[in-house]
């Protein structure tokens, strides 16, 4: 053991393992972040579809567009679509994605396509939650809303989601987890997050256990900081159900 | 100022309305009774299309709301309603509950109107007779303030200036119920529809919301009310309907209706509800 962690040390510490995974970290972040983004304004439109009344035509054939939408991402695995999108999608349309960097701060291509990714997969996961959110608003809200004279896309926006919100935030909690979690995937493609430092540190080394370990903790640390986060956030949007 | 024919209403086989016709009069307030579940919420929220009626006319500021195809929002505006449950906005302060629509609705009129003359501005290069600009005398401050001012104003009518800043959750539901109506006020509407306004209350603020319905009664307001509380009927209703069965069975003055009824119906109902 004692010669385990010696060398994760000279590596991690000595040889400038730590700005790996610095770097590692940061597109974690960022592709968990911007994917949640991305997937709260897919998902928060895909939900206001999905609930609008459907007298007419226009709403039900969006609304079915958006249940093959929401079928396929939530049906096939995120690795999956990683590499559906990456190696079959990407090439097909001719794309290269570009690669951004200011100073020596700089995103892959590999990184754009997990974000676009991670965004469609949690839009299409967000909606669904947004969807039940939503309906847990009571219906007199909307009411309340129309009889004044705003539209239907007003009275979602400035009365019915900000509820919708705050009721979800709890899951939406639980997305964000969800989609760090999930980064570990990204590696199929390329792309450098937290697990594909520890695991690059652990193949130069054939010494895997220390860098493991730590990067379980890291992992840990991150999701508790994030629930915490959540907590602060929640306890802020619950002024409105307290005197003050 | 809104006439009804042949008002008609399906719930897929289920027939609530079978055929209504009546016409509310400038400044006539009108009260609907009748057995629960015969069609009175359902009649009213046809009125403003809450419920989209399956046939007959809505006649409103010369248009035929019953057409899908009229802008039912700008008629809105001009109809109040008044729901059992209050139907606050629950994640905004009181005062950001009334001012909400008469700031965004005038906001975006007045983007619409900057928007056209920029067009008019643009077209006017290549016209030798220019076109005039819209005149635009209100920017969007000037509508916060004013919106700002007639909700304190009307606040201060309710005696609940103190509640301006806090939220639905913390107020008693005649304090709600009261700020609900002077929110419908805030749009200054041409007519207030009432949908039993007082039976979700504890007794004892039955009594505050009527009177300040009273009083908007004494000012001339057009309402429609539906409300199970016979001697306030009898005392603020220049007509009272009686519908049973989806139709109107019988309708007249109050001392019509309440002293001299002519239906069987009627006066079934007016012994169950008066004894
Ligand atoms: N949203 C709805 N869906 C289906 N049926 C409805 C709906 N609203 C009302 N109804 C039916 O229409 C009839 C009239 O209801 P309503 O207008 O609420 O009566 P009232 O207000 O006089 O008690 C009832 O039979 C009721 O079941
Ligand atoms: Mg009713």
């Amino acid at each position: 053991m004692q010669t385990k962690i010696e060398t994760f040390i000279r590596v991690f510490i000595d040889e400038g393992g730590y700005r790996e995974v610095l770097v590692g970290l940061r597109n974690t972040l960022l592709i968990a972040v911007l994917g949640l983004l991305i997937g709260i304004v897919i998902g928060t439109v895909i939900a206001a579809i999905r609930v609008m009344p459907k007298y007419k035509r226009l709403p039900r054939v969006l609304d079915k567009i958006c249940q093959v939408y929401v079928g396929f991402f939530r049906g096939t695995p995120m690795v999956v679509q990683l590499l559906l999108f990456w190696y079959v999608l990407l090439p097909l349309m001719g794309v290269n994605l570009p690669a951004l960097s200011i100073g020596n701060f700089s995103i892959g291509p590999e990184v754009w396509a997990s974000i676009i990714v991670f965004g469609l997969n949690s839009g299409a996961y967000i909606s669904e939650i947004m969807r039940g959110g939503i309906l847990s608003v009571d219906y007199g809200q909307t009411e309340g809303g129309r009889s004044v004279g705003l539209s239907y896309g007003t009275t979602m926006m400035k009365i019915v989601i900000p509820q919708a919100v705050k009721n979800i935030l709890p899951t939406m909690g639980n997305e964000f987890i969800t989609l760090i979690k999930e980064t570990s995937v990204v590696s199929f493609i390329g792309a450098t997050d937290l697990y594909k430092t520890f695991n690059d540190m652990g193949s130069n080394t054939y010494e895997f256990m220390v860098p493991y370990l730590v990067m379980g903790m890291i992992y840990i640390v991150l999701v508790s900081v994030i629930a915490l986060g959540i907590k602060l956030m929640e306890r802020r949007l619950a002024r409105s159900d307290r005197n003050h | 100022m809104i006439e009804i024919i042949n008002l008609q209403k399906k719930f897929g086989e289920n027939v609530a309305l079978n055929g209504i016709t009546t016409t509310v009069k400038d400044g006539e307030k009108v009260v609907v009774i009748g057995p629960s579940g015969c069609g009175k919420s359902t009649f009213l929220r046809c009125l403003n299309c809450m419920e989209d009626p399956t046939g007959g006319s809505i006649i409103f500021g010369g248009e035929d709301l019953a057409d899908m195809r009229v802008d039912i929002n700008r008629h809105r505006e001009k109809m109040g309603m008044v729901f059992q449950q209050f139907n606050l906005f629950n994640n905004m302060t009181v005062l950001e509950n009334i001012m909400l629509a008469p700031v965004h609705l005038r906001t975006k009129r007045l983007k619409q109107a900057k928007r056209k003359n920029f067009g008019r501005k643009i077209a006017n290069l290549f016209r030798k007779e220019k076109k005039a600009l819209i005149e635009i005398t209100e920017t969007k401050a000037s509508i916060k303030k004013e919106a700002e001012e007639t909700a304190r104003k009307l606040l201060a009518r309710i005696g609940l200036e103190e509640k301006a800043d806090v939220y639905p959750a913390t107020l008693s539901g005649g304090q709600k119920q009261r700020i609900a109506i002077i929110r419908s006020l805030a749009m200054n509407p041409q007519v207030i529809l009432f949908d039993e306004p007082t039976s979700a209350l504890d007794p004892e603020m039955v009594g505050e919301v009527l009177d300040l319905i009273r009083e908007l009664a004494n000012e001339g307001m057009t309402m429609v009310i539906v409300t199970h509380e016979m001697g306030f009927a009898r005392e603020v209703a220049d007509r009272v309907i009686f519908m049973s069965d989806g139709v109107i069975t019988e309708e007249g003055t109050p001392a019509e209706i309440f002293d001299n009824p002519q239906n069987p119906r009627t006066q079934h109902f007016l012994r169950a509800v008066l004894h």
